[in-house]
């Protein structure tokens, strides 16, 4: 899953459980029923889970563009310099 | 966001954070109901009324209650306790209560009771002070809610005196 798909999977889990828990307390409550209400928000939950935990094709549209290695070599990583003498300018 | 069990830790904790809310608004939501429960007790019969040789009155009464209690149901209510306790004044105490019947009413459709039956519990008094005794049926009830608070709550009937001798 690229960056774009991750932001994209949390936002949707976070938007579909409060859409369904909002229409399942509405939906029991309107009609008195506890067990109603705890059916659809299940049902909902089952459903948020199926569309967002599985790393589905839709959370991958946005592959990151990694460098050819042939074009890292051409820019080699800075070796590290010997470590410069302590600098004595204490007077 | 990054994995599979990530992604679903995520979503487990906070759909069981959205539940606990809902059941927080269901239990609140009880306080928009106002019950207006009704409740009848006639005394139509002392069975019997006598001194035991330990000192203590006991009396059977034969009761008869119709009660209207379906207001007390709700969506999030599971199910209704209810008892009738009969309480007196003592020159001891101030606030007798012994219990003559109690009750499990599981569904709003079975909350229109009327009941015709001798005290279930013994109504007997620590001493002997029951005769001619002035006393009240109370009817208490525990509502009890699927998720959040229990209510509490009674009707007192008052009126109700034991005969001056024993039978």
């Amino acid at each position: 899953m690229d960056w774009q798909g991750q932001k994209l999977s949390e936002q949707l889990m976070q938007i579909m459980l409060v859409a369904f828990a909002v229409v399942a307390f509405i939906t029991g409550y309107s009609i008195g029923s506890f067990q109603t209400m705890l059916l659809i928000y299940t049902a909902g939950v089952v459903l948020t889970t199926l569309v967002t935990v599985p790393n589905w094709p839709f959370f991958n549209r946005h592959p990151l563009k990694w460098l050819d290695p042939i074009e890292a070599e051409r820019h080699p990583k800075p070796q590290p310099v010997a470590p410069k003498k302590k600098s004595t300018k204490q007077h | 966001m990054h994995s599979f069990v990530y992604r679903a830790n995520a979503l487990l904790t906070f759909a069981v954070t959205i539940l606990a809310v809902m059941c927080a608004m269901a239990s609140f939501s009880d306080n928009l109901n106002v019950p207006s429960p009704t409740a009848e007790v006639q005394v139509l019969n002392i069975n019997w009324f006598q001194k035991h040789p330990n000192g203590n009155d006991e009396v059977s009464l034969t009761l008869n209650m119709s009660a209207n209690l379906q207001s007390m149901f709700t969506w999030n209510t599971k199910q209704v306790f209810v008892f009738i306790a009969a309480e007196y004044e003592t020159p001891l105490n101030s606030l007798n209560q012994v219990s003559l019947w109690d009750g499990i009413i599981p569904s709003k459709e079975h909350a229109k009771i009327w009941i015709h039956t001798t005290n279930k519990y013994r109504f007997s008094d620590q001493g002997s002070n029951l005769r001619g005794k002035e006393f009240n049926l109370t009817l208490h009830w525990h509502v009890m809610p699927k998720t959040g608070k229990m209510f509490a709550d009674k009707i007192v009937m008052t009126g109700y005196r034991l005969p001056d001798e024993y039978r």
